[in-house]
């Protein structure tokens, strides 16, 4: 499940933040503290995570340092869909 | 003691020659910004400090001397002259807070052009109307921003050159690009810099409007003695600070106090291109040992969120003072800042138009949580009486914030728009679009805006363009956009939408249009929440009523409705 979000994750950033002609991200490429999502953007991706896993992360829980790579995100989501059982 | 010493007896006694005599500026002399913040300090013998420090996401670093950034600026000036470039023309900076940012701004202005910064998040739709309006001639830009200018360059047929300052060869270069590297670049040593005058046009910051598109804020190399005076004095900014503002220089307090000002000091300047984050923050100040630190509340906020164990774990015992631009700074930041890092945050007020601080909290002047200050000396500040248009009698009743229109770095004009800027005097006074109420002592205080301008972030958003924007959505039949009250960004923009037939409101949809007006405009722009409605409250005549809306989000009384639609 885990290699299937990551790839889910990683192809809607490539599609959506990035432009057509830019090198392509790895699960470790920094997102927010390299400029590719920023803190508004931020709350598009989080939205994103949110309907295609069916839960809800707090905005508290949203963090920079929680989105800041594919690799992280995934595992934010991990644990609410845990949550969910 | 500050460099103000007694803002009351600055004030007595204040003329902006201060600033004209310690620059060695004099009526009728050239006045080159680009000069001031480069060549001047090497020949004041302070070539080999220390001007900036810089460091991207990934940790590389870099350092320039006063020298360096001397010979870098003469290197890219002389490389746009090349191109053809002249004095008069926009060139427009569309690029990270990467170093070439910083000095092709210098670049430009000693060939005599108009630098016109955009921040490097806008969409396609943002950059087209600020180039168009322009009539931008070249555009500097990194490979990874190039692809949004080459999806609009046919529509722009006056852009001679895009410049791309981190060409690698990968992409081959397209229509009208041109690389540059400025490491490979032999270094300019003897320039010919441009003899702008005080009033030559020198910079172009584009701002939000209520109405209509985006307009082009021209200042002019004058505006330098404001910036320094106020950079000084407001800003307490000494020549051996290590100094952060974090303001990216696409926004006017990146270029005001992000390179011209400091620069032109000689102080030196640390700039870190990561995204936010308190850990990365604290861990810069602490590695820079800066000393003054000029941010803003939004970031200010976040970092109380982080919370106050965090600061503990970073020595920054280097911080002397720290002031605040962009938005009202609340009450409860100046508190927690005087608790965690034993000073308050002086809040300062200004706009893209007034191009320096106008109104501030001064060192060795109380500071009063919750207020914007006082004016700064040499500018008169009042509240008008919005229907006589005449100073308010009492104190603490809310008015409009007027300035008489007299500093060095006031705008000129809007760009390709003199009736737009007409329109910003009442009786003499120059309006700023804001609400503030004034106190027995003479401290200011913010009440809001006067328009629909969203101020979200210390950014402004027009609802108009986020309106129109939305409307190029298949589904979108109608919509209104107004601010709603948020606890980081102080204001976030929301929109109400009524959808087309064969349409229908969901998640995915609510999500599609989020990104939509992303990638068009800016993310600042994107609503953070979409309302799906069955209709729009409206007037009788068909004009969209926001001011309900935004009353409604607020928790305001709604007001008169008497022009309301089906009433």
């Amino acid at each position: 499940m885990a290699d299937e979000l990551k790839d889910i994750v990683l192809n809607y950033v490539t599609k959506e933040y990035l432009e057509d002609d830019s090198e392509p991200l790895t699960y470790d490429t920094p997102l927010i503290s390299g400029g590719i999502v920023d803190s508004f953007s931020m709350v598009s991706l989080k939205r994103f995570l949110e309907n295609k896993c069916a839960i809800s992360i707090p905005d508290d829980e949203a963090t920079p340092e929680v989105f800041d790579s594919v690799n992280k995100i995934v595992l934010l989501v991990q644990r609410f869909v845990a949550k969910k059982g | 003691m500050s460099n103000i010493g007694s803002y009351d007896e600055r004030v007595k006694d204040f003329s902006w020659s201060i600033a004209e005599k310690e620059l060695g500026y004099k009526p009728g002399d050239a006045i080159n910004i680009g000069w001031y913040c480069t060549d001047r300090i090497c020949e004041q013998g302070k070539g080999s400090k220390v001007a900036l420090h810089w460091e991207g996401f990934t940790g590389v670093e870099k350092t320039y001397t006063y020298n360096d950034i001397r010979l870098a600026t003469n290197t890219i000036g002389a490389f746009l002259r090349g191109l053809g470039l002249k004095d008069g023309e926009r060139v427009c900076l569309f690029m990270d807070r990467i170093p070439e940012l910083y000095l092709g701004f210098l670049g430009i202005l000693k060939i005599g052009a108009i630098a016109q910064p955009l921040f490097s998040a806008f969409g396609d739709e943002s950059l087209f109307v600020r180039l168009s309006n322009a009539e931008t001639s070249a555009v500097i830009t990194q490979k990874k921003h190039a692809p949004k200018v080459r999806k609009i360059l046919e529509k722009l047929p006056h852009i001679r050159h895009i410049i791309i300052v981190d060409h690698d060869g990968v992409v081959p270069l397209k229509d009208r690009e041109v690389a540059f590297s400025l490491e490979k670049s032999a270094p300019v040593e003897h320039f010919d810099i441009h003899p702008t005058k005080a009033e030559s046009a020198s910079v172009l910051h584009y701002t939000s409007g209520t109405t209509g598109m985006p307009k082009g804020v021209k200042h002019v190399h004058y505006s330098l003695i404001a910036q320094y005076l106020t950079a000084k004095w407001a800003l307490d900014l000494r020549e051996d600070d290590i100094y952060w503002c974090t303001a990216d220089p696409g926004w006017v307090t990146g270029t005001s106090y992000g390179i011209i000002a400091p620069f032109a000091i000689g102080v030196t300047q640390c700039v870190l291109d990561a995204g936010f984050s308190a850990e990365a923050w604290y861990k810069w100040i602490e590695k820079r040992r800066v000393t003054m630190w000029y941010s803003a509340p939004t970031a200010i906020r976040s970092l109380m969120k982080a919370g106050d164990e965090i600061v503990k774990k970073f020595d920054l015992s280097s911080l002397r003072h720290l002031a605040s631009v962009g938005e009202p700074l609340n009450s409860e930041a100046v508190v927690w800042s005087q608790k965690v890092f034993g000073m308050p945050f002086y809040d300062t007020y200004w706009q893209t138009e007034t191009g320096s601080i106008v109104i501030g909290n001064y060192p060795g002047m109380e500071v009063r949580p919750g207020s914007m200050g006082k004016p700064f000396p040499g500018i008169t500040g009042t509240v008008l009486d919005p229907v006589k248009n005449e100073p308010l009698p009492t104190y603490g009743k809310i008015g409009l914030v007027a300035l008489k229109f007299d500093w060095p770095s006031r705008m000129r004009t809007y760009w390709n728009n003199e009736e737009a800027f007409q329109k910003k005097f009442r009786n003499g006074w120059y309006i700023t679009g804001d609400r503030s109420k004034i106190d027995k002592d003479g401290y200011f205080w913010f009440a809001g805006r006067d328009d629909d301008i969203i101020n979200t972030a210390g950014h402004l958003v027009s609802p108009f363009e986020v309106e129109s924007v939305l409307l190029e959505h298949p589904s979108v039949a109608e919509s209104a956009v107004v601010s709603k009250p948020d606890p980081i960004n102080l204001e976030v923009v929301k929109a109400f939408v009524t959808l087309k037939p064969g349409f229908a409101a969901s998640k995915d949809l609510d999500l599609e249009i989020m990104n939509f007006i992303r990638k068009k405009l800016s993310p600042l722009a994107m609503p953070q929440e979409i309302e799906f409605v069955p209709s729009l409250p409206k007037t009788r005549s068909g004009k969209i009523m926001r001011r309900i809306l935004h009353a409604k989000e607020w928790g305001e009384e709604i007001g008169d409705t008497s022009t309301l639609e089906n009433d």
